[in-house]
């Protein structure tokens, strides 16, 4: 089956992207393409955007990932969403930020445009003024018998990013949930646009903060494909040092906030200090607790700093010292296990339909790993860790085994870093690239076309969070209001990433 | 690992007879502190008590400042033993912490919010985005630093600021109270 879609894609033509090709499909073909997708569910859709002329669409077939595009000239193309519904979000935003409308599209609601800017199609070749009051947002109707509506945010009781979230309720029970976000957008897209990769690779740095080294990465990595360079041993070990320092904090982070979300404090505050331990070591290695703007195109920013690989060791011990400690206490509470087991379920079939990656994908029979498939120097393939429960105890599960996996893999990372230089000079020239690296979310997918002086003619950040708002609000489905912020925390995806 | 380690009331234990995680509280720069308190008699605001509720909003940002506002929180940099402490509403806040750049679609969230809080209180600008739009001031979607919608008290640069920094800035606040009150 998957060799008829190959085969199809690839009689568009090349438009030479590395190290995966972008075919130009004519209209004909990409809607051809579309209705193929009805029956492959096994076809992941990873990311669907725009540039002034064209869409694209990357897409996962069995191991290959490749780029369809195709022309826009009336503003119109054939949506994904009727036979891919994680494309929604996606269309929504092709909308609002090129104004292409999305033909046969399940949604037409504006996303990221709140009515607030000073144009409409910002990032449309002539962008119109816009003049208008910002209008109400409509959501989604429910029907039924005592079916009333909680809204909350953009602003919410704790210290997290902000979105609206709407919930349809009946009696405890949430009946639907929506998700309304765009308070973030920045309009980081405009902002790389037109300038140098070396200046445009802050940005993919500031897309979601707690990602800034797998974006800056990915961002990085198709810049290099684009140019066709390749960063020395060294530098590529030691972004793969701080990734997997990068995971760590963050799934301690994470699998501490749902613990305390489930009134367990002590593992909250316990997972607090190591992760604090891992920032700090961060510090002492690479200048930068965040380790933000480290990873650039070409290479790294620093070598590793007098004293950080004591440091890093240090952590990484303390890590593995109480990791096993703190699950034997997390396996041995019933009042834990009875707000995480059997809460906030995805199942395996919509985390495959919605392309799920990262934690949310492996906790519902999803392996993808990005590090393994399409997989990247300097990482040897290794299945990850996969479940199937799809709960939010399966994420808390698959956080604690990435977490085993992250400090093997720094620790050894770190006992045979290569000799190399640190950074290779970026060549002027022009070219296109696609990037993907796996952040703690999941894979973060960045292309970019570079023109011939070197600056950044199109791009698109793709955080993992796309594909993980929509299977959020499936979650809460059947679940009661106050589970509401365990599940979100157990998905966790991000606002600014997704906000652009 | 010996089986009794594993649990958690002997852990817990082990706590009451070990050395505390937290560091030794920073020390906020005197001229920060004499800028609060002119700001502080210029307004002729009437004194906070010696305790400060926080109400964080993030207006923009990248989430890198908020990584380090919940650091605040941990054991080891503790803030609320200086009677700091973040609280739900903005009805119960005294300081109104804002991160990110100003951006369009969050400009009347946060002036909103800030609407609610009782005077007298103090409005921060935590991070290089929300000091001055840092590296997003020439955005459509970005009016600039939160002083384009508010009056900012005290600014606190990084990106993003460390949560030592963060915290040096709250006791700033805590310290002008007490010299110009
Ligand atoms: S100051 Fe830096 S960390 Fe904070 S929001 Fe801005 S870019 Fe992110």
């Amino acid at each position: 089956m998957s060799d008829t879609l190959l085969r199809l894609i690839r009689h568009g033509q090349e438009q030479g992207c590395r190290p995966h090709q972008r075919y130009l499909l004519d209209r004909a073909q990409w809607a051809t393409l579309v209705a193929a997708l009805a029956d492959m569910p096994e076809v992941a859709l990873l990311g669907l955007w725009g540039d002034p002329g064209q869409v694209h669409a990357a897409l996962l077939i069995e191991d290959g990932l490749l780029i369809a595009s195709c022309g826009v000239p009336d503003g119109r193309f054939a949506a994904f969403s009727p036979v891919r519904p994680g494309a929604v979000l996606f269309e929504r935003m092709i909308r609002d930020l090129w104004g292409f409308v999305a033909e046969g599209g399940t949604d037409q609601r504006p996303w990221l445009d709140h009515g607030r800017w000073p144009v409409t199609g910002p990032l449309a070749a002539n962008p119109a003024p816009n003049g208008m009051a910002p209008p109400q947002p409509v959501f989604l109707p429910v029907e039924g018998e005592g079916v009333h509506q909680i809204p909350v945010g953009p602003v919410h009781a704790g210290i997290i990013e902000p979105g609206h979230f709407r919930f349809h309720v009946q009696g405890e029970t949430v009946v639907r949930l929506e998700a309304r976000l765009g308070y973030l957008h920045k309009g980081q897209i405009g902002l790389m646009l037109g300038k140098p990769a070396p200046v445009a690779a802050r940005f993919a740095a500031r897309l979601s903060g707690d990602s800034t080294v797998a974006h800056g990465w990915a961002f990085a990595q198709g810049v290099e494909a684009a140019l066709g360079i390749t960063p020395s041993p060294r530098a590529l070990a030691l972004r793969a040092l701080m990734a997997e320092l990068e995971r760590l904090h963050n799934h301690l982070n994470d699998w501490g906030f749902l613990c305390n979300d489930a009134s367990f404090a002590w593992l909250h505050a316990r997972a607090g200090a190591l992760r604090e331990a891992v920032l700090r070591a961060a510090n002492t290695a690479f200048g930068h607790r965040l380790m933000m703007d480290r990873v650039v195109p070409g290479g790294v920013s620093d070598d590793l700093r007098p004293g950080g690989d004591a440091a890093i060791r240090a952590a990484l011990a303390m890590v593995a010292a109480e990791l096993p400690a703190l699950e034997a206490v997390y396996d041995s509470h019933a009042s834990l296990q009875d707000r995480m087991v059997g809460t906030g379920v995805i199942t395996p079939a919509l985390a495959m339909l919605f392309a799920a990656g990262g934690v949310v994908g492996r906790a519902s029979g999803r392996g993808f790993d990005a590090r393994r498939r399409p997989g990247y120097a300097p990482y040897a393939p290794a299945e990850a860790a996969v479940l199937t429960a799809g709960d939010v105890d399966a994420r808390a599960r698959i956080r604690l085994a990435e977490m085993h996996r992250s400090v093997a893999l720094a620790k050894g990372l770190l006992e045979s870093l290569p000799p190399g230089e640190l950074l290779v000079p970026l060549p002027q020239r022009g070219g296109e690239g696609l990037g993907l690296v796996e952040g703690f979310r999941g894979e973060c997918l960045h292309w970019v076309a570079l023109d011939d002086e070197g600056l950044v003619r199109a791009v698109f950040p793709r955080d993992p969070s796309w594909l993980h708002w929509p299977l959020l609000e499936a979650a809460i489905e059947g679940n009661i209001v106050a589970d509401f912020p365990l599940i979100n925390k157990s998905v966790n995806a991000s606002y600014s990433g997704v906000d652009l | 690992m010996q089986g009794w380690r594993r649990l958690l009331w002997p852990r817990l234990a082990q706590g009451l007879v070990s050395a505390p995680l937290t560091d030794p509280p920073p020390v906020p720069p005197e001229e920060v502190v004499q800028a609060l308190v002119a700001r502080l008699e210029a307004a002729a605001q009437t004194r906070l008590g010696r305790s400060l509720a926080i109400r964080q909003v993030d207006a923009g940002s990248c989430n890198g400042c908020e990584l380090e506002i919940n650091a605040m929180q941990n054991v080891v940099h503790d803030l609320e033993r200086f009677g700091l402490r973040f609280v739900a509403s903005p009805r119960h806040a005294d300081v109104l912490l804002v991160t990110g750049p100003l951006t369009r679609n969050m400009r009347e969230a946060l002036l909103r919010t800030a609407e609610c809080m009782p005077e007298p209180k103090w409005v921060v600008a935590a991070g290089d985005c929300a000091v001055d739009g840092g590296s997003f001031k020439d955005s459509y979607a970005v009016e600039g630093g939160i002083d384009a919608a508010l009056p900012v008290d005290l600014l606190i640069p990084g990106c993003p600021p460390t949560p030592t920094q963060l915290l040096e800035g709250m006791l700033a606040l805590i310290e002008a109270q007490r010299a110009g009150g």
